[in-house]
């Protein structure tokens, strides 16, 4: 029997009320009753406001326990929440709100009135609680008081909404140029928080870190296992996530000991954070995922750390983890290839098939497709897209990750690379066409390609661009320019301007000679 | 050292290791580097460390976010204070 998210705080708000259930670096923190009795004024406040079941609602703030606070609100009141990275252009956030119409918006003061600005340009009008910060709660609860002293929200009752329903959008780079809304169920998480309690043994007096922003799927490992088992959330703030400096003591500090984050902020913590000057016996688990871990960084992070057990998770945004691998003890120092990444986890089932869809041989190559309790249930408003999402032809809904994989003789599959152009830098997916379509709204430019290359520490994106007069656009100008339209771990590294951009005998973009380039 | 010749020393740096090719006028005192995506999270660890060996400073791991190193203007006054507290 499946359970909706939110009973899972209530329940633990019921089992250890006064077990703290949020902590954030500086700020403060939030026991489990008062986190849950947090959330219910915010559903109370969305229920008053006319959101219904099965609406969407939207959360534009920084990571904090206010956020935390709401996105259980929008649950119990029977919604999905939206949630996007406050700092990405105003321009894009709107898009996604309106996109899938949220009725209401939770959003952090400081970026009201670019998105007012950005809805106004076009007659969107949902209902907007903004809240003068983020911090332990404080300015969620003082933005709901200030609403019940003008119009009071009757305390009412959690909805109850079937489990096959929506829980949460979260919006991924889409190759056509906007992002697009990948759609989990409640069930859907269920499965994965499931799997997770199965195999890493979660436990009351657990510290999870909470490194991944809550609009990337990393974020429902940390939220969810962790209040399903009463355990502690440590929420890790923007700034310090990405400085391995300061973050490498703080694990150490705060005695974390579920870690789980993409590989690159490991990387470079074992590079730049003087691991062997701190002390990680709290740490039991180090978990990553999102991108391949370059063996050579992952074997110097096990040897500064050697204490906790490393578990390497795969799985897109789609099907939410879909296969692990348990790192062995030592790496050999000969090998090259990066570590697999595993078998298929109990909660879903793999299929390697070729261009046609046909299962391939065993030990062949072949592209990775996943059916199971995990599996999304479509791309929001794009029928087309889903169904292309999907191998066809064949029972059950089999979701085609676009990943090649051999399996290896010892039934776990190796990542090979991807069939399309999307790339994952530093854990972010991005399409390369989103990139290009941002550059094409340049008013000067009048071709774009965009590459991805190799590099040491995962690849680097190149943008190549000409304009229609032959002129020459500055490079701050263009990554300005791209900052304005896509998030910032989407402007090109690099940027080379030529005359004309080579073409096939098709008369398309030689990507194959601009990657030789 | 003047502030203009720390803004002088880390401009010719930043050009030739994040802008390569780009004209050097457009890389003014009040470009925004890290707000714009020139330098990345990682490009800004490189940044610090460049810093540090140049000048011979040390910078606290909380000198070292965007606010303090956003544009020319804002690392030559950092750069500056370290100087003149040393």
């Amino acid at each position: 029997m499946s359970y909706l998210l939110h009973q899972l705080l209530d329940r633990s708000a019921e089992a250890f009320p006064t077990h703290i259930a949020v902590e954030e670096s500086a700020s403060g923190s939030m026991t489990y009753a008062q986190l849950a009795q947090l959330s219910d004024r915010v559903r109370d406040r969305l229920i008053h406001l006319g959101v219904k079941p099965g609406d969407r609602v939207g959360i534009m703030a920084h990571k904090s326990a206010d956020t935390l606070a709401s996105l259980f609100g929008i649950m119990k009141a029977g919604a999905a929440y939206v949630p996007v990275d406050p700092t990405a252009p105003a321009e894009r956030n709107a898009y996604i709100f309106q996109n899938c119409s949220v009725r209401a918006v939770v959003v952090e003061q400081d970026y009201l009135p670019r998105l007012q600005a950005e809805f106004a340009a076009t007659g969107f009008q949902p209902h907007l609680i903004a809240i003068a910060g983020t911090g332990a709660g404080r300015p969620l609860r003082e933005a709901l008081d200030g609403l019940d002293g003008v119009d009071r929200a009757a305390p009412t009752a959690s909805v109850r909404v079937d489990s096959s329903d929506l829980a949460y959008i979260l919006y991924t780079s889409g190759s056509t140029g906007r992002p697009k809304g990948v759609m989990l169920s409640h069930a859907n998480a269920a499965a994965f928080i499931d799997w997770c309690s199965s195999v890493f043994a979660p436990e009351h007096s657990d510290r999870f870190s909470s490194h991944a922003p809550f609009h990337f799927d990393l974020s429902i490992l940390d939220i969810y296992v962790s209040i399903k088992h009463g355990a502690t959330l440590v929420l890790v703030e923007e700034g310090l996530g990405k400085d391995p400096v300061r973050l490498a003591p703080w694990i150490s500090q705060k005695r974390i000991s579920v870690w789980y984050s993409v590989p690159s902020i490991l990387g470079l913590m074992a590079q730049f954070g003087k691991l062997d000057q701190h002390d990680y016996s709290a740490l039991r688990l180090i978990l990553f995922a999102g991108e391949v871990f370059p063996i050579k960084h992952l074997r110097q992070l096990k040897s500064l750390v050697p204490g906790p057990r490393y578990f390497n998770l795969y799985g897109p945004t789609e099907t939410n983890v879909c296969t692990w691998h348990e790192v062995p003890r030592t790496i050999p120092e000969n090998q090259a290839e990066p570590v697999p990444i595993g078998r298929t986890c109990s909660s879903c089932h793999a299929l390697v098939v070729d261009a046609d869809g046909r299962e391939v041989a065993r030990g062949r190559e072949g592209e990775l497709c996943i059916s199971g309790g995990t599996v999304m249930q479509g791309y929001w408003n794009l029928p087309e897209q889903t169904k292309n999402a999907f191998l066809t032809g064949r029972d059950g809904r089999w979701y085609r990750t676009g990943d090649i994989v051999v399996e290896r003789p010892d039934g776990g599959f190796q990542y090979l690379g991807r069939r399309d152009r999307m790339v994952k830098k530093r854990g972010f997916r991005i399409e390369l066409g989103e990139i290009e379509a941002a550059l094409y709204r340049h008013p000067q430019v009048k071709e774009a390609a965009v590459v991805a290359l190799p590099s040491e520490d995962g690849v680097r994106i190149k943008a190549f661009v000409s304009t229609s007069g032959g002129e020459r656009i500055s490079i701050i100008a263009l990554k300005t320019f791209c900052s304005e339209h896509v998030p910032l771990y989407m402007v090109p590294d690099v940027f080379e301007q030529r005359e004309a951009l080579p073409k096939t005998s098709t008369d398309k973009i030689d990507y194959q000679s601009l990657m030789r380039a | 050292m003047s502030p203009e010749e720390i803004k002088s020393t880390v401009r010719t740096h930043i050009l030739a290791e994040f802008l390569p090719g780009e004209d050097p006028a457009a890389l003014t005192d009040s470009t925004p580097l890290v707000s714009t995506g020139i330098l990345d999270s990682i490009a800004v660890l490189g940044l610090v460390t460049y810093l540090e060996s140049k000048f011979g400073i040390t910078l606290e791991a909380h000198e070292t976010d965007a606010q303090h190193l956003n544009t020319l203007t804002d690392i030559a006054r950092l750069v500056q204070s370290k100087l003149s507290a040393a």
